[in-house]
C-alpha cells in the first residue's frame, strides 16, 4: 500500500497490444451493398449465401441500435468503417502451415498459440481468425478421421451447405436485433463445428480471434451443431492492438445440440480494454445463444470476460428438449472506465429443464459492471427449475455493480431460487494477507481468486491457469 | 533484535503511542500487559505496518534494520509475525491454498523453488497435529466460519510455518477455552528457541501461566510505566492497574 506503483503495472498491463506490420487488403469503408457483394465474392460464397446476406441488410435499414444497455456508448459511425480486411495476396486459405506468411505464424506465438505441428498444444485443435479471415486451422485431418468437421464458416458455406443452410440462423434469427442483423449481412470469418452422431470430440476445440487491423470491424460468425449423443468442448479466445480509437467486435455465435448431446463453450475474452484514461478499446458487442433442441441436451457457457472497453453479450439457452440442461458461468471484471452489461437469458420451453446460473462480476477503478439477466418459464414448461447466484465484488469506492434479474413464470409447477451478495475487498483483508509476506497485488488477486473460483474451475483444465493470471493481471493497477 | 526508539504514533489525529523505548533481546519473551485503550495493539499494528498507524517521529530497528520504511509484506518476509487478534476471514479462499502460497511467498524471497505439494502437505499435517487442527479445517474458507478457537489456532499454524525471528501475539489468548489455551500455549513453547523473540501482548495473567515470559512490561497512555520480571504480572492479576 505505500509503495505499490501503478507505473509498473499499466506497462505490462496489457501485453497482446502489438501490432503485426503486415500489408492488409481492405473493402473500401462503408456499409452497403456492394460492400457486402464484395465480401461474399471475396469469401467465393454461393448465391443463397449472398441472398441470405442481402435479406438481412435491407432489414437492417429499418433498424436502430439498442439502447437499453447500462453503458454509455459514443455513437458508432457505420459508414466509417472497413469490414472487411485481409492480410495482402490472401486469395484462398493457404493448404499447408508451410505457405502461411511467417509473420502470422509468428504473431499467434506471441500470442501464446502456437500453429506449427511440432508446437501445438496437445489435445487442442485451434482455429486461428485474424482480422476477417481464419488463416490457419490444426489437426483438421485427425478430426475428419472421426466424422468431426471444424473448419472456417467461410469453407463450410462451400463444403458443407447442407448443414450451414439448415442451421444458420435457426437460434439467433436474422431479424434478432440491429447487431445479429448486421452480422448477419456483413459477417467474415469464425468456427464452424459438427460433431456427428455419438462421437464425443476428443480434444478441446479453440478458435483464437485476433483484431489486427485498425478501423476495421470483426464480425465473426461461428456455428456449432452437436449432432444426437455427441460431446464437444469448444474454447475461444480474443485479443487486438492497442489503439487510440474504438473498435467494433460484434459475434454471432450459434449452438445447436440435438438429442442427448452436451456442448461445452468457453470464452476467455481479453480484447483491448483501453488505456487508465478509458481511451481506445473494442466494443464486443456480441450475440450468442444456444438451443437445447433435443431431448436431454445440454448447453453450458463459460465465460471470463477481462477485456474490451464495453461488454455487452448475453450468451443464452433456449431449452426446447424435454430435461435439457443450459448452464451460465461467468466472471466478469472491469477496470479502470471499462463498461461491462453481460448475463444470460434462460428460455424454459421443454418439461423438466433446468438451468443454472453463477455470475461474479468484479469492478474496480472507475468501471461500471451489470448482471442483465431474464428466466423465462413457458406454459408447457412443467417442472422446470432455475437456480441463480449473482455476486459482485467492488475493489476501491468509485466503480459501480448492478444486477438486474428478470424472471417471467407461466409454469406453475416451476421453481427458481435466487442469490445475490455484493462485497467489497477491504483493506483489513489485504492487509492480513500482506502481514502474511504477500504484495498488494499478490494479495488482492488471492481474494478476488477466491471469490471466483467456482467459475473458473469450469473452464477446461489447459486453460484455467491462464484465466487465473489473466483475472490478476485485469485488476494490476487498482490496489493503492 | 528489535529497538524502538522514542516511538510517537498517531491515529486517526489522535497520538496513541507516547515516547516509547523497549528493547527486545534475541531469545527473549516480552509481555505487554495494560488497560483497553492503553495503546498496546497500536504497539503491535505499528509494527507490523498497518495502514493509517502513522509514525510522527522515533526509530524501530529489527535486526539491525530499520523497519518503519518498509512495506507490511517486507516486514512479513523479514521475519515478523503478528498473529491478529481478530483474524480476518477470505471467503473463497481455502486455507490449504492460502497456506501453501504464503509458505511460497517467503520461500521465493529466500530465493528457494516454490514448495512440492506433497512435502507441504506432509508439513501441514505434521503442524496440524501439534495444534489439534483437524485436517478438514484447511478444505474451508480462510477463516469463515471458523470458530474463535480455531481462528487463533489457525494463526498459531501460520507462526509455525512461516519462521518468523519475532512473533507479536495480539491477544492470542482471548476467545480460548481452557483447553484450547493449553493446546496453543504448548504449541507456542514448542516455537520458542534462542533465536526467536516475542511479544505477547495480554489482559490476563493465563497465558503467561503457560508461557513463561522474561519481562513484563506495564502500559499506560501509550508509553511503559513499569517493567518487572513475571512476578509483575501475578502482582496486576491480584492488585488490577492501579
Amino acid at each position: 500500500m505505500n509503495k505499490v506503483s501503478k507505473d509498473n503495472f499499466t506497462q505490462e498491463k496489457y501485453k497482446y497490444g502489438f501490432v503485426t506490420e503486415i500489408e492488409s487488403e481492405k473493402i473500401p469503408k462503408g456499409l452497403n451493398e456492394d460492400v457486402i457483394k464484395l465480401i461474399s465474392k471475396k469469401k467465393n460464397e454461393p448465391e443463397w449465401m449472398l441472398e441470405w446476406r442481402l435479406s438481412a441488410f435491407k432489414r437492417l435499414e429499418n433498424m436502430s441500435v439498442p439502447k437499453w444497455a447500462k453503458a454509455e456508448i459514443d455513437e458508432i459511425e457505420f459508414q466509417d468503417l472497413y469490414y472487411y480486411s485481409s492480410p495482402k495476396d490472401f486469395k484462398e486459405k493457404p493448404k499447408s502451415l508451410d505457405e502461411v506468411d511467417p509473420k502470422l505464424l509468428e504473431t499467434y506465438e506471441k500470442l501464446g498459440i502456437p500453429l506449427k505441428e511440432q508446437k501445438v498444444l496437445a489435445g487442442v485443435a485451434v482455429d486461428a481468425v485474424f482480422d476477417s479471415v481464419s488463416v490457419a486451422t490444426t489437426f483438421k485431418e485427425k478430426l475428419n478421421e472421426i466424422g468431426v468437421i471444424f473448419c472456417p464458416i467461410s469453407e463450410a458455406i462451400q463444403k458443407h451447405p447442407e448443414l450451414v443452410k439448415k442451421y444458420i440462423g435457426s437460434v439467433i434469427p436474422v431479424t434478432d436485433h440491429f447487431y445479429a442483423t448486421l452480422n448477419s449481412a456483413v459477417f467474415s470469418d469464425g468456427s464452424f463445428v459438427y460433431i456427428p452422431k455419438g462421437v464425443k470430440c476428443p480434444m478441446e476445440l479453440s478458435t483464437y480471434f485476433r483484431i489486427n487491423a485498425s478501423e476495421t470491424g470483426q464480425f465473426e460468425r461461428t456455428l456449432i451443431i452437436a449432432d444426437e449423443g455427441s460431446y464437444v468442448s469448444y474454447l475461444e479466445g480474443c485479443t487486438a492492438p492497442m489503439r487510440d480509437e474504438n473498435q467494433l467486435h460484434a459475434a454471432n455465435v450459434e449452438l445447436v445440440a440435438l438429442d442427448d448431446a452436451e456442448i461445452k463453450y468457453s470464452t476467455v475474452q481479453n480484447w483491448y480494454p483501453g488505456d487508465e484514461n478509458g481511451k481506445g478499446g473494442i466494443y464486443n458487442f456480441v450475440t450468442k445463444r444456444g438451443l437445447c433442441k433435443g431431448k436431454n441436451s445440454k448447453i453450458s457457457w463459460t465465460q471470463i470476460e477481462t477485456g474490451s472497453a464495453i461488454t455487452w453479450k448475453y450468451p443464452s439457452c433456449i431449452l426446447r428438449g424435454d430435461n435439457s440442461t443450459g448452464e451460465f458461468y461467468s466472471v466478469a471484471i472491469t477496470n479502470n472506465y471499462q463498461q461491462a452489461d453481460t448475463g444470460t437469458k434462460m428460455i424454459h420451453l421443454g418439461k423438466n429443464t433446468k438451468s443454472r446460473i453463477i455470475s461474479k462480476g468484479i469492478s474496480a477503478g472507475k468501471s461500471s459492471n451489470t448482471y442483465r439477466g431474464l428466466v423465462s418459464f413457458h406454459k408447457k414448461a412443467k417442472n422446470a427449475k432455475n437456480f441463480t447466484q449473482c455476486d459482485s465484488l467492488l475493489v476501491g469506492s468509485e466503480c459501480k455493480a448492478n444486477t438486474i434479474p428478470l424472471t417471467e413464470n407461466s409454469s406453475n409447477s416451476s421453481s427458481i431460487e435466487h442469490e445475490a451478495t455484493t462485497s467489497k475487498i477491504s483493506d483489513e483483508q489485504l492487509f492480513y494477507c500482506m502481514q502474511r509476506g504477500l504484495d498488494a497485488e499478490e494479495a488482492q488477486s488471492l481474494i478476488v481468486n477466491g471469490f471466483c473460483k467456482e467459475v473458473l474451475q469450469k473452464l477446461p483444465m489447459e486453460f484455467a491457469v491462464e484465466a487465473q493470471k489473466l483475472v490478476s493481471i485485469s485488476l494490476e493497477g487498482s490496489v493503492g | 533484535m528489535l529497538e524502538i526508539k522514542n516511538l510517537n504514533v498517531t491515529v486517526e489525529e489522535k497520538q496513541i503511542l507516547k515516547n516509547l523505548n523497549l528493547n527486545i533481546g534475541k531469545g527473549e519473551i516480552h509481555a505487554i500487559m495494560g488497560p483497553n485503550g492503553s495503546g498496546k495493539s497500536t504497539i503491535a499494528h505499528t509494527l507490523a505496518g498497518k495502514p493509517n498507524y502513522n509514525v510522527d517521529s522515533g526509530e524501530v530497528n529489527l535486526n539491525g534494520e530499520d523497519l518503519l520504511s518498509k512495506d507490511p509484506y517486507e516486514r512479513s518476509l523479514n521475519g515478523l509475525f503478528l498473529a491478529f487478534q481478530y483474524p480476518i476471514e477470505l471467503p473463497g479462499v481455502t486455507n490449504a491454498s492460502y497456506l501453501k502460497q504464503i509458505v511460497n511467498a517467503h520461500r521465493k524471497s529466500r530465493k528457494e523453488t516454490p514448495i512440492d505439494a506433497g512435502e507441504f502437505l506432509k508439513i501441514l499435517k505434521e503442524k496440524s497435529k501439534l495444534l489439534d487442527i483437524p485436517m478438514d479445517m484447511h478444505s474451508r474458507f480462510v477463516n469463515a466460519g471458523f470458530s474463535g478457537g480455531e481462528k487463533k489456532k489457525n494463526e498459531v499454524l501460520q507462526m509455525d510455518l512461516l519462521n518468523p525471528s519475532l512473533i507479536i501475539m495480539d491477544e492470542t489468548d482471548s476467545g480460548l477455552d481452557v483447553d484450547a489455551l493449553k493446546t496453543t500455549a504448548d504449541a507456542i513453547n514448542k516455537l520458542r528457541n534462542d533465536e526467536r523473540s516475542f511479544i505477547i501482548i495480554t489482559h490476563y495473567l493465563r497465558l503467561l501461566e503457560y508461557i513463561e515470559p522474561d519481562y513484563v512490561h506495564v502500559f499506560q497512555n501509550g508509553s511503559v510505566i513499569e517493567t518487572g520480571d513475571k512476578t509483575l504480572a501475578s502482582r496486576i492479576d491480584q492488585e488490577g492497574y492501579s
